[in-house]
C-alpha cells in the first residue's frame, strides 16, 4: 500500500478520470487532490458529470480511463474498502419513510456493522446533533424537509467514516435548514472529516475551502471562492444603476474594452478589461442617461461561473 | 457474507411488512377473498341448466319426460312456453340455456309404442354448458325411454326383461364430486405463487422507486445479503400464508388434507423458493412498483391457464401441454391435489419435488447473477 504513505495527506487524488458512457463522454480528463480535512465542493450546472465523478469516487461505477485514491485505496480495485469507509448523503435523503428515526440510525448502523457495545450512545449523539431529541419514534416520512436532511446527514456518518460524500445535499430545503446543515458541516470538518460536496447553488460552494468547476464533464477550474473572485474575471467589475436599465444595457453593449454586459434585477453588472466608472457613467450621459451611476464592486461566485462558462463554450464550438 | 448486515436488512424488511397495508393485505386478505370467490364462484361442475318446455303434446307422458329433466338436477324448468318462437327469444334473451321441444304425436306415440322423438335446443355459446346439457339430456331420454319400455312390454303383458349391463362406479378421493375439492388445492398454489412474486419484486422496486437502493449500493452492503435479506422474510410470510389458506379453506370447505402437512410443506419449499426467484427477476427489470405488478399478472397466467388449474391439461393442444411442462405450477398442482385430495406423499412426488427444485435452482441463480450486474 505505497500509495497510502505517499498520500497520507490526501483524502481524494485522481488522475486523467474519465467516463464513458458509449460515444457520450460524461467525465473527460479530470484530476485534482482534495486534502485530508478539507470541505471541497464540485461545483457545476445539472448534467456536467459530477454524480458521474461521485460515483467513480465511491466505488460503484468504473472508470473509463484514469486512476484514483480515495483514502489510499485505488477507487478502480478496492471498492469494497472505500464503501466501509465513506458516507454517503444523496439529494434524495435516501431514508426509509416508513421507519422511525430511530429505526432509520439503527439500521445503517447495522449496515455499517457499528459495535454493539457503541451503538446506543453513538445513535443518542446523532439524534442530539440533528436536534431531532425528542423525536426518535416519529415516522421518518412525517419530518420536514431541513429535518429530513439532518436525519439522513445522521445516517450517512453513523459509522464515523473519515470520507463524506455530499450530493447535492440541500436540494428543496428552507434557507434556515440550509444555514443550520453547513454548520453541521464545518463542525464535522473542524473535527478531522474530509467533504466533498457537489452543488450548482453557487452561495453554497462558498462553504467550500475550495471549489472545482466543472462543465460538459471538464474540469474549468479550481480554486479558493477567494480566489475565484478576486482573479478569475478578466477585468474588473461594476454595479451600474440607473432609471432606464434597460437602455443602458442597449448603450453598454458597445462600450470600449467591454467583456461582458448582464443584467442583475434592476442593477447591470459591467465587466471590463480597461477604465473605470468614469468612463462608465461618461458614456451614459453622451447616450443621454444621466443618473447612471457606476461603482467597482466584488464579483459573486455567479459572477465568475457565467464568465467561466461563457469562455469555455466559446472554444466549445470550433472543432476540438 | 456479514450475518450483522444480514440481519439489520431482514429486521428492515419486518418492521416495514407490519407498517405496510399493502404487503398486509396480500398475506393476510388474498388468501381469505381468492377463496371465496374461486371456492364458491367458479363452479365447474354445471347443474341446475335453465330451461324452457315447449309441449305441443300435453299428455301425462309427455309432462313426465319434462318432469324427468327437473329431477335429473341437471336442469331448472323455469318456464312451459306456449310456441317455439318463444322458446327460441327465451334462449336469445338468455332466460333460458336449454329448450325442450316436444311435438304433438309424442303422447299416442310412445302409448302406441312406436318410436318417438323430441327437440332439445342448446345454446353453444358456453361450451361447457351445451356440453353438460347435451350429455345429460341424452342419459335422461334414454332412461325415460326404458320406463317407457317396461311399460309398454307390462301392458303387452310380457314380464319384465332379464339380462342387460349394470355399470357400477367408484368414485375416489372426491366421491360426492364436488368441485372445490378440484380448485381449492389448486387455489392454494395460485395465491401462494402470487404472493411469492410480488411480495418480492415490491420489497426491492419500492427501494428503486424511493432511493434507498442507491444508498445501499453505496453501502458495503453484498448483493447476496440484500437478496436474501429480502426473500427470507417473504419465505416465512409466504408459508405462515399457505397456513392461514389451508385453515380457511378447511373452515369454509371443511378441506381437510387426507396427507402429511410436513411432507406438503416440504413439497413446498422448492416451488416458493423457484416463485421468489421470479420475483427478484422481475425486480431486476420493472421500474415501479405498477410495472412490478403487471409483469406478476403476467407470469401468474400460463400458470393459471396451462398448468391444469382450470381446464384439464389432457384436452389441451401437444403444443401446450409441452408448453406446461416448463410451468412450476404444473408439478405443483399434482402435489396439491396429491397431498391434499389423494392423501400421498414424498414418496409418491418425488418427481415432482425433483422438477420444482430444478427450476427453483436455475430461476434463482440467473436472479442473482442479473440482480448483482443491477447492483454493482
Amino acid at each position: 500500500m505505497t500509495s497510502v504513505s505517499a498520500n497520507g495527506d490526501l483524502a481524494i487524488s485522481v488522475r486523467g478520470l474519465t467516463r464513458r458512457f458509449g460515444d457520450r463522454t460524461a467525465v473527460s480528463d479530470v484530476s485534482f487532490d482534495v486534502l485530508r480535512g478539507e470541505v471541497f465542493a464540485f461545483l457545476g450546472p445539472n448534467g456536467s458529470g459530477k454524480s458521474t465523478t461521485i460515483r467513480m469516487l465511491c466505488g460503484i461505477l468504473e472508470p473509463s480511463a484514469g486512476t484514483g485514491t480515495v483514502l489510499g485505496y485505488d477507487i478502480a480495485r478496492q471498492p469494497e474498502q472505500i464503501k466501509q469507509r465513506i458516507g454517503y448523503m444523496s439529494q434524495r435523503f435516501s431514508l426509509y419513510e416508513d421507519l422511525t428515526v430511530r429505526e432509520n440510525l439503527e439500521f445503517y448502523a447495522g449496515i455499517y456493522e457499528v459495535p454493539r457495545a457503541d451503538l446506543a450512545a453513538r445513535i443518542d449523539e446523532l439524534v442530539a446533533m440533528a436536534g431531532l431529541n425528542g423525536r426518535e419514534r416519529q415516522i421518518a416520512g412525517q419530518l420536514s424537509g431541513g429535518w429530513k436532511q439532518r436525519l439522513a446527514l445522521g445516517c450517512a456518518i453513523v459509522h464515523r467514516p473519515p470520507l463524506l460524500f455530499l450530493d447535492e445535499p440541500t436540494a428543496g430545503v428552507d434557507p434556515v435548514s440550509r444555514r443550520d446543515f453547513w454548520t453541521m458541516i464545518h463542525g464535522l470538518a473542524a473535527s478531522g472529516v474530509t467533504v466533498f460536496a457537489t452543488t450548482h447553488y453557487l452561495d453554497e460552494a462558498e462553504h467550500a475551502a475550495r471549489v472545482a468547476m466543472i462543465h460538459d464533464g471538464v474540469l474549468t477550474a479550481l480554486a479558493t471562492p477567494a480566489e475565484f473572485k478576486s482573479g478569475f474575471l478578466r477585468g474588473h467589475l461594476f454595479g451600474v444603476t440607473s432609471a432606464a436599465p434597460l437602455r443602458a444595457l442597449d448603450v453598454l453593449r458597445g462600450l470600449p474594452g467591454l467583456v461582458d454586459v448582464s443584467l442583475y434585477g434592476d442593477a447591470l453588472h459591467v465587466l471590463v478589461s480597461s477604465g473605470g466608472a468614469a468612463d462608465i457613467e461618461a458614456a451614459l450621459t453622451v447616450a443621454g442617461i444621466e443618473d447612471g451611476h457606476a461603482v467597482p464592486i466584488a464579483p459573486s461566485l455567479e459572477d465568475v461561473f457565467i464568465s467561466l462558462m461563457r469562455r469555455h463554450q466559446d472554444p466549445a464550438e470550433q472543432p476540438r | 457474507m456479514s450475518w450483522a448486515r444480514l440481519a439489520a436488512i431482514i429486521r428492515k424488511e419486518l418492521i416495514q411488512v407490519r407498517r405496510d397495508r399493502l404487503t398486509l393485505a396480500l398475506v393476510v386478505g388474498i388468501p381469505v377473498v381468492e377463496l371465496l370467490m374461486f371456492g364458491y364462484a367458479l363452479n365447474a361442475v354445471t347443474d341446475h341448466i335453465a330451461t324452457v318446455v315447449y309441449d305441443e303434446s300435453g299428455t301425462a307422458s309427455s309432462r313426465e319426460f319434462a318432469r324427468a329433466f327437473e329431477n335429473s338436477t341437471y336442469f331448472s324448468l323455469v318456464r312451459w312456453v306456449s310456441s317455439r318462437d318463444e322458446a327460441m327469444r327465451a334462449i336469445d334473451s338468455g332466460e333460458a340455456k336449454v329448450a325442450l321441444v316436444i311435438p304433438p304425436d309424442f303422447g299416442d306415440r310412445t302409448i302406441a309404442g312406436r318410436l318417438t322423438s323430441a327437440q332439445l335446443i342448446v345454446d353453444g355459446s358456453d361450451p361447457s354448458v351445451a356440453q353438460t346439457a347435451l350429455f345429460s339430456g341424452g342419459l335422461v331420454a334414454q332412461a325415460q325411454s326404458g320406463v317407457v319400455t317396461l311399460e309398454t312390454l307390462a301392458r303387452a303383458g310380457a314380464g319384465a326383461p332379464r339380462g342387460g349391463i349394470e355399470l357400477r362406479p367408484v368414485v375416489l378421493y372426491n366421491p360426492r364430486m364436488v368441485s372445490v375439492m378440484f380448485m381449492v388445492p389448486g387455489l392454494i398454489g395460485i395465491i401462494l405463487q402470487m404472493q411469492a412474486v410480488l411480495l418480492t419484486a415490491l420489497a426491492v422496486v419500492r427501494e428503486r422507486e424511493r432511493g434507498t437502493l442507491e444508498q445501499l449500493i453505496v453501502s458495503p452492503v453484498r448483493p447476496a445479503e440484500l437478496m436474501l435479506g429480502k426473500v427470507l422474510p417473504n419465505v416465512v410470510l409466504c408459508l405462515v400464508s399457505t397456513g392461514l389458506t389451508l385453515l380457511v379453506a378447511r373452515v369454509l370447505f371443511g378441506i381437510v388434507p387426507r396427507g402429511s402437512l410436513l411432507d406438503l410443506y416440504v413439497l413446498t419449499l422448492p416451488f416458493l423458493f423457484g416463485s421468489l426467484g421470479i420475483g427478484l427477476a422481475i425486480s431486476v427489470v420493472a421500474r415501479n412498483q405498477a410495472q412490478a405488478l403487471q409483469m406478476t399478472m403476467f407470469t401468474l397466467l400460463p400458470s393459471i391457464l396451462l398448468s391444469g388449474f382450470l381446464y384439464a391439461r389432457e384436452g389441451m393442444p401437444a403444443i401446450f401441454q409441452a408448453i406446461g411442462l416448463f410451468i412450476p405450477m404444473t408439478y405443483y398442482l399434482q402435489v396439491l391435489r396429491g397431498v391434499i385430495v389423494k392423501g400421498v406423499g414424498l414418496e409418491v412426488l418425488w418427481p415432482q419435488f425433483a422438477a420444482l427444485s430444478l427450476f427453483a435452482v436455475l430461476v434463482m441463480t440467473v436472479s442473482l447473477v442479473r440482480f448483482r450486474k443491477t447492483i454493482e
